[in-house]
């Protein structure tokens, strides 16, 4: 199982900046090991956000995303207290969500 | 200062990464694989079925100028169009071009960053799609000391 995501949310004003650290390998499919195989790929493909259950945000994500990929979106209307969560996905099928706190 | 040819064929390679997502009309996979498949801007024109995209400046790119290390280039895109519909960020010259899509709805305003990897110098592209299907984009070249995709 994956680790966990470190989501942090800070209200500022009317709206809210969240920024999310995603842990994955995000493998391209370009590489070769030391054998000269290919190192098959395995990234995200599929990340979804939401606010106090409501979604707010989709995105498809390639190979050519960051390893331990980081995000930061600005959600509009959020206040202290409101719950946002994130789930991603990966092409082998993995799925990992995680809900923090607006602060 | 740009002429029009140079802009012309922007327009079109712009169009061609768009068409690489496979943006339009035959876009309904959850994750399109032809999109993020496409290797070439002329692999991408075949794909594409819509007007080219304008230069914008309603569209901010933000990249660094020069990135040390390929592997993380952080890149953020924003927009003060209306009725932004979703966010692509494009790397010319990586083996696939796009990157990352962000649909973005009405709750969110229309900023995004992320961190990308690039396999060599190259312009990258932020292209927004407002809900009346026009594309605007924004681009920068970004220069990388050390690639990030080889191994």
């Amino acid at each position: 199982m994956a680790d966990p995501m470190r989501i942090r949310a800070q209200a500022s004003g009317d709206k809210a900046v969240v920024r999310v650290l995603m842990s994955h390998e995000m493998e391209t499919g370009q590489r070769k090991d030391s054998a000269g195989k290919t190192i098959p790929a395995w990234h995200i493909i599929d990340v979804t956000a939401t606010h106090n259950g409501k979604q707010v945000l989709s995105a498809e994500w390639g190979p050519s995303v960051s390893k331990n990929p980081f995000l930061q979106f600005t959600i509009k209307g959020a206040k202290a207290g409101d719950k946002v969560a994130v789930t991603w996905k990966d092409n082998r099928g993995e799925t990992r969500t995680d809900e923090a706190t607006v602060s | 200062m740009q002429n029009r040819r140079e802009t012309l064929k922007q327009s079109l390679a712009v169009a061609g990464l768009l068409g690489a997502t496979g943006l339009f009309p035959q876009y309904a996979l959850a994750f399109s694989k032809a999109a993020f498949d496409a290797k070439t801007i002329a692999d991408a024109v075949k794909a594409y079925g819509a007007s080219a995209p304008v230069e914008s400046k309603d569209v901010t790119l933000t990249a660094p100028d020069i990135a040390e290390n390929g592997a993380v280039v952080p890149l953020a895109a924003s927009s003060t169009l209306a009725g932004v519909k979703s966010i692509l960020l494009l790397v010319e010259k990586n083996p696939n071009a796009l990157s990352a899509k962000f649909d973005v709805s009405d709750a969110i305003e229309p900023n995004v960053a992320t961190r990308v990897k690039m396999g060599q110098t190259s312009d990258v592209y932020a292209v927004v799609v407002t809900a009346d299907g026009k594309a605007h984009y924004a681009k920068k070249e970004v220069k990388v000391t050390l690639g990030g995709c080889g191994g």
